[in-house]
């Protein structure tokens, strides 16, 4: 063997290797992927040239409509004169209204605070969605609702701040007796909050915007409109709907057949029946049940609603979670003799929420698609504008595909980026034991 | 001998004298304590509620009284399943709109049902670009609110088709579509209209048995094969017995089942079934929705099996298609069912949407047109709330029971 390597002078040996050929030119490149992802047999051929035909129909359609648009024109007649018959959508309602769909009748002088409030948001929730920031930004996390409800609503920043003192007062109570009994803490310091905001907040409030006026205009809630209504029952009814999620949750899973019963019934109820009838309930029939004189502001009445639409929604998926984890879990947090509350803060809740994140987060996107049905009870959020005072004021009249679009990429932006993020969230928090 | 000072008295738990201290001390008596706790503020606040809502009635010079119900209702509904004028009361307006409420949400769940399970196995399909266009109406579909997609395919229905009047003359400008049997129009869909001769009970009765032959058979074939091992052919028979008993029957009548075809009359179409624009509306915008959630649960129900299951089934000796129908579809049901049965639910809660674009389901008639005229809101939005619960427990126990009968049989 080793004779015939080192003798080089064997004419029919080749001395040295024959450089790798290129592979044939249906195995490579773009015509291999076609055929191996596109036609690979005679009915995917059919279905692909199928779906080709779909596309060309459908961006037939389509395409002409957006890049023949046109984006500048006071009305209606005026798009079409500019058109002169030909395919194109009249966008020029969207650059001239979309205020309107954004904001609502909100007055136009003070846009910069729904803005402030909409940054503000983001940077709020910047700690929350992700691990990695700076703890601390958490405090900002917190002083939040109270700055986005005063720049919203504007008025007086002292309604704010002794909101906000209430919570610490109420906190403080949590802190005093939190040694005793968790749970009591936390009724008492949820009493002390309510008694400190119902009977201290206005009286002292007004005292000292009389003394030291820090007010903002005020804006009331009727005037609040568009995709910002959205955004604002979306994020607060989740917020809120979260902790009530999670003791509904914990209710239903719980031995004592009073509260297991009290909550199984909740549930049932609020899953049986469609958001817009407990939405009938905010604006017809809530009134009712208040004490005589009270005037309730339509859309916290349609906040209190739809957070107990969504807690019973995210009672569910939390009690998923509960029942994934394994009896062992329960067992352990017992052996090492932790009571309920402690087992449940710091052994159970935090895996189960852990497990819970994905169906948490497409109920947050439902919920958020599902603010879009106060248009049906006269609110004007991004859909009640279209369909209210844009289609039926005369420069738009018949401009339905636009507008309908623009609300829709708007949805889509938002849930679609939700959804992604709660996909990268399970990969993040997937530590490899379930 | 080892001897206690005080031995106990009994084996078990000590007992102690029950103290009041214990009642929030001790963890087996606080339970009633909480308990006892919660039911009364729920009471309290239940309560309160009523005695607010009695004072407020009163001061309103209000009761609650469901006799309105019996009073007529004096509004027309265009879309009606049972005879419906408008001197009937509003307690058969209501009933009308439940029936519609039922329609759309059966219609719905099994449109739905069929777009998500052709999108969902689809979107697994090795085709590229089949799986991308599968995906991208499936992210669309979820990421835009039903409502929205509700009032697109309500402004299709009554912006984009055209009107009865562009039927007309010598070169219309819209035609009818299938063989001229089906005409789309803005007023609504007009198809044909089945005509019951004399005589036609007979073809519909041959009809039913064939059916029931057909089970019958393929029962009888799988108990031979599984008694003697024996396979005899069930496809081509099954086809036959689906056609042949009913085409004899419906010559031997004399063709007693005919089609009454719409046709221009007068400013409208004449002749032939109108489905409303909002039910068609309606029906596609929810069945579109859902079906794109639906495509989402059979893609994971069909990826939860495991593929250790289609290899062994090809090792047993298995053709591709009864690997599907016999391996991997029975394991992927049982993934797929329980969550289908929150989409059947959510589609038949959703369909109350049906109020933004003017379809006189429940929540039309009851909770719209009923609730304004009379002005009876408490009662309205309670019965309202009354029939949706209904609707839904039912659903979800029909379902249940189905999904109970494929579930898993555990040890």
């Amino acid at each position: 063997m080793s004779d015939t390597q080192t003798n080089s002078s064997v004419a029919f040996v080749q001395t040295e290797q024959i450089p790798a050929s290129p592979p044939p030119a249906s195995e490579v490149g773009i015509i291999n992927w076609l055929r191996s992802n596109l036609f690979y047999s005679i009915p995917s051929s059919v279905m692909t040239l199928l779906a080709i035909a779909f596309i060309y129909w459908l961006s037939s359609i389509i395409l002409p409509w957006v890049f023949n648009g046109v984006w500048d024109a006071s009305s209606i007649r005026d798009c079409r004169d500019q058109l002169q018959g030909a395919t194109g959508g009249c966008f020029a309602v969207i650059s001239e209204r979309w205020p309107q769909l954004i904001f609502g009748n909100y007055p136009a002088d003070e846009y910069w605070r729904a803005v402030l409030a909409l940054i503000g948001l983001f940077v709020a929730l910047a700690p929350v969605l992700f691990f990695n920031l700076p703890r601390k930004m958490l405090w900002f996390t917190g002083l939040f609702p109270f700055i986005a409800y005063w720049l919203i609503w504007g008025g007086s920043l002292w309604v704010s701040i002794f909101a906000l003192v209430g919570v610490v007062a109420g906190f403080f109570v949590f802190r005093a007796l939190s040694e005793r009994s968790f749970f009591g803490a936390i009724v008492a310091g949820l009493f002390a909050t309510l008694l400190f905001w119902i009977f201290l907040t206005p009286t002292l409030a007004n005292a000292l915007s009389a003394v030291i006026p820090l007010t903002l205009v005020s804006v009331e809630s009727r005037f609040i409109g568009g995709f910002m209504i959205n955004f604002i029952l979306g994020t607060s009814g989740i917020a809120l709907s979260l902790p009530l999620g999670i003791a509904l949750a914990l209710g239903r899973q719980s031995n004592l057949p009073i509260i297991k019963g009290i909550c199984v019934v909740f549930i049932e109820f609020i899953r049986g029946v469609p958001l817009i009838t407990l939405l009938f309930v905010a604006s017809v029939m809530l009134a009712y049940f208040l004490p005589p004189g009270t005037t309730f502001d339509l859309v916290l009445r349609v906040i209190i609603m739809v957070t107990l639409f969504a807690a019973a929604y995210i009672a569910e998926a939390i009690r998923g979670g509960l029942a994934a984890l394994s009896r062992g879990q329960y067992e352990a947090a017992d052996s090492l003799g932790l009571d309920y509350w402690q087992s449940m803060r710091l052994i159970i809740l935090p895996q189960a929420l852990k497990i819970s994140i994905p169906s948490i987060v497409n109920i947050a996107i439902g919920l958020f698609k599902d603010t879009t049905l106060v248009s049906i009870i006269s609110m004007f959020d991004v859909l009640g504008m279209i369909q209210g005072p844009i289609l039926s004021s005369t420069e738009w009249f018949g401009v339905y595909w636009e507008l309908l679009a623009f609300a829709g990429l708007l949805f889509f932006v938002f849930c679609y980026g939700i959804s992604q993020y709660s996909q990268w969230l399970e990969r993040q928090l997937n530590t490899g034991h379930r | 001998m080892t001897t206690f000072s005080d031995p106990p008295p009994t084996s078990g738990p000590p007992t102690q004298a029950f103290s009041i201290g214990m009642l929030i001390n001790d963890t087996r008596y606080r339970g009633y304590t909480f308990q006892f706790i919660a039911l009364c503020a729920l009471i309290f606040f239940f309560g309160w509620m009523i005695w607010n809502a009695i004072q407020n009635l009163a001061a309103l010079g209000q009761d609650i009284d469901f006799s309105f119900l019996g009073q007529p209702a004096s509004y027309e509904i265009d879309q009606k399943l049972i005879p419906y004028t408008s001197t009937d009361t509003h307690m058969r307006a209501a009933f009308v709109g439940l029936l519609n409420t039922l329609l759309v949400a059966f219609l719905g769940c099994i449109t739905a049902t069929i777009f998500g399970v052709v999108a969902g196995v689809l979107r697994l399909s090795n085709n590229w670009l089949i799986a991308k266009i599968m995906s991208l109406y499936v992210e669309i579909f979820r990421n835009i609110p039903v409502l929205i997609w509700i009032v697109i395919v309500s402004s299709v229905m009554s912006q984009a088709l055209p009107s009865p009047r562009d039927f007309r003359g010598e070169t219309p400008e819209a035609t009818m579509a299938f063989w001229d049997s089906v005409a789309f129009t803005n007023r609504g869909v007009y198809v044909p209209a089945p005509v019951w001769n004399n005589g036609s009970w007979v073809v519909v009765a041959v009809f039913i048995l064939s059916i029931i032959g057909i089970f019958a058979l393929r029962s009888y074939a799988k108990k031979l094969l599984f008694e003697t091992g024996r396979l005899i052919p069930t496809g081509w028979p099954s086809v036959a017995l689906f056609f042949i008993p009913s085409i004899l029957a419906y010559y031997i009548m004399g063709k007693p089942i005919g089609l009454d075809y719409p046709s221009l009359g007068g400013f409208n179409f004449v002749g032939g079934m109108n489905l409303r624009g909002t039910l068609i509306a309606l029906w596609f915008a929810l069945a579109l929705y859902t079906g794109a959630f639906i495509a989402e649960n059979v893609r994971a129900g069909i990826l939860a099996v495991s593929k250790g299951q289609t290899e062994a089934a090809a090792a047993l000796g298995l053709r591709p298609n009864r690997i599907m129908s016999l391996i991997i579809l029975p394991q992927a049901l049982r993934v797929i069912i329980p969550p289908l049965i929150s989409q059947y639910l959510n589609l038949t809660k959703n369909s109350s949407l049906a109020a933004a674009i003017g379809y006189m389901d429940l929540t039309g008639t009851l909770g719209g047109v009923t609730l304004n005229q009379t002005g009876r809101s408490f009662e309205c939005v309670l019965l309202l709330m009354l029939f949706y619960l209904i609707i839904s427990l039912s659903i979800s126990a029909i379902m249940n029971v189905y999904n109970n009968a494929v579930k898993l049989k555990e040890r």
